[in-house]
């Protein structure tokens, strides 16, 4: 049981630094989390950290690869509008 | 009622020759916080003409979200805060700030800003500033930060001899602070909307009072977001000068849809200079408001308004070679001079002198003014520093704003021409591109809007009369001469022509 995270990722630490497994290290060219050491913040935290304070959606992933954080949760920005831009990009 | 300038011996039409800077910002201040913030450029409107200042990218996480900003942007052409382009460990940015230091011996301030919020990275941030105090011992440290983990290391700021702090406060009101703040996180959750804003506010307000406790200065910036907290932020302008910040700094909000955060994709629009010169007018009868602020990255380095990081990347650094105790001799003897000068400055009248904070306060001046027979007038200045006109109009990237009155010359803001970068095709080099020039020539135009006069060292004849046409008068007679003198020069012209008696025609503000 451990989390992931994506290409997404910007690489702004704050997840490394609230980790409490020391479970996360950089892995050119993102962070990465070590799946010995991640442990989802079971039975510690009401909520795994690095998803709680990750700014970035869909870059904490679980082992089904699903987003923790899913598109327009962070933001507010309407899914429709993203997925427009996206597109556009 | 004394006023606060010294002037000379009136001239014929009866306006001051040598103006004086008497809205300054800073002029109501007892002289003991003067003194720490004269070489302060990002505190001291004075010292940003003369002094340097640089950022060190030393901490990237944050512990918010803002709707004005995204964590995902990053482009070498843009400036506005939030934005880097080499994220540095604590002994990298020694490295840096000992070369900018020995390179620009005006440097006087280094500040930590982010691009995250400083205090949700208190290891890198404190280390860096640990060592910086051992090695660089004459230069200021400042920090910058949202505020939410502020009370928990209050004492470790002022233990680090950390003289000077900004809290970016937008908001006292957790609704309002819902509509800029979607979430927070605190105490290992993420708390959204006014939950979130709530513990925000407590944070600030509480760390606010504690910094000033501990005798710190602390200024505080607020974003002007319209239809947003624009009308609130009168009343948070008011609370925090009572809790004792020194200084009330409001930036217009940066929203570009490309820029992809909340408020650029949502269509929030930004004020315009009029509206954010209103409000800084409105929120001055209660407090010092700074007006020069340049809303930089936090990885600028320079003087205000100008950014040499370029100069100073990491593999450039390696090849440098740094006598830093010669260095920071010759520091020394340049901030010396420089302060030398600003007091022999002081005294002769042209900058202001201490004075009561009634009299200094920007809105009774307005209502002043109308006792007197010509109205005033607002003007444009290219300078690249020094207190001189000295910039071509067409290298012109801001224009500093003045308005001239009969009471003098004073500074009420600046205008940037190119806020910040706005896609692909305007990337490259503007100056082949014709179509990019004429952009450019309209975006300044339009930034300078409300303006009469601008004044610049030089300019072509092609913006010369679409200046003339937008009723703008171009004036290259003043090249390097003192901003102050040469605006109130030009504010006699206007009068000996007889353009002042009447309101301008089409101009929005009196």
């Amino acid at each position: 049981m451990a989390l992931a995270i994506t290409e997404t990722c910007v690489n702004c630490w704050a997840c490394v630094d609230v980790c409490p497994n020391a479970a996360i290290a950089w892995d050119d060219p993102v962070f990465a989390i070590d799946t010995r050491k991640c442990t989802e913040c079971t039975g510690e935290f009401a909520e795994a950290q690095c998803a709680a304070i990750c700014p970035i959606e869909c870059a904490i992933v679980n082992e089904l690869g699903e987003a923790l954080n899913p598109l327009g949760s962070l933001t507010g920005i309407p899914v429709g509008k993203l997925l427009a831009l996206k597109e556009a990009a | 009622m004394d006023l606060p300038i010294i002037s000379n011996a009136p001239s014929a039409s009866g306006i001051p020759c040598s103006s004086g800077n008497y809205g300054s910002a800073l002029a109501h201040l007892p002289d003991h916080i003067r003194a720490r913030v004269q070489d302060h450029p990002c505190y001291s409107e004075e010292a940003h003409h003369y002094f340097a200042r640089m950022h060190v990218a030393v901490a990237p996480a944050c512990n918010i979200q803002c709707n004005y900003c995204n964590r995902k942007y990053d482009c070498a052409n843009e400036s506005r805060p939030g934005v880097v382009s080499e994220l540095l460990t604590p002994d990298q940015a020694i490295k840096k700030v000992l070369a900018v230091a020995a390179a620009i011996p005006q440097m006087t301030v280094l500040g930590i800003a982010g691009p995250g919020d400083p205090l949700a990275n208190p290891e890198r941030t404190f280390e860096t500033f640990r060592q910086l105090s051992e090695k660089a011992p004459d230069i200021k440290l400042c920090v910058s930060t949202n505020g939410l983990n502020l009370p928990r290391y209050a004492d470790e700021i002022a233990r680090h001899n950390i003289d000077h702090v900004t809290i970016t406060i937008n908001c006292l009101d957790p609704e309002i602070g819902a509509r800029i703040y979607p979430w927070i996180f605190w105490n290992h959750r993420r708390i959204r909307g006014e939950a979130g804003a709530a513990i925000l506010i407590e944070q600030q307000q509480k760390g606010l009072e504690m910094l000033v406790e501990r005798g710190i200065l602390v200024k505080v910036n607020s974003v002007l977001i319209p239809g947003v907290n624009d009308i609130h932020l009168k009343e948070l302008s008011r609370t925090v000068k009572a809790k004792g910040a020194f200084l009330h700094n409001v930036m217009p909000l940066i929203a570009e849809a490309g820029h992809g955060t909340y408020y650029g994709i949502m269509e929030q629009r930004s004020p315009t200079a009029d509206e954010l010169q209103a409000l800084q007018d409105e929120c001055a009868g209660d407090m010092a408001m700074m007006r020069h602020c340049r809303q930089c990255r936090a990885d600028a380095v320079g003087m205000l308004g100008e950014d040499r990081g370029a100069e100073f990347t990491l593999d450039k650094l390696d090849a440098l070679d740094i006598d830093y105790a010669a260095a920071m001799t010759r520091r020394k003897t340049v901030h010396d001079d420089i302060l030398l000068q600003l007091e022999e400055k002081r005294k002769a009248g042209r900058l202001p002198q201490a004075v009561p904070v009634g009299v200094a306060n920007a809105a009774a001046h307005l209502a002043e003014s109308r006792a007197f027979a010509l109205r005033p007038v607002l003007m444009a200045v290219a300078s690249t520093g020094q207190n001189l006109i000295n910039q071509h109009f067409g290298h012109a990237r801001e224009f500093l704003v003045y308005e001239a009155s009969e009471r003098g010359a004073r500074f009420v803001g600046h205008r940037k021409t190119e806020l910040y970068c706005v896609g692909n095709e305007t990337c490259g080099d503007e100056s082949e591109d014709g179509q990019s020039a004429e952009n450019t020539l309209a975006r300044t135009l339009a930034a300078l809007s409300g303006c009469e006069a601008v004044l610049c060292a030089r300019i072509g004849f092609e913006p010369w009369s679409r200046l003339e046409a937008a009723g703008i008068q171009p004036n290259g007679e003043h090249a390097m001469e003192s901003i102050e003198d040469a605006v109130m020069a030009v504010y006699r012209e206007m009068a000996a022509a007889g353009k002042l008696a009447e309101p301008a025609a089409g101009q929005k503000r009196a």
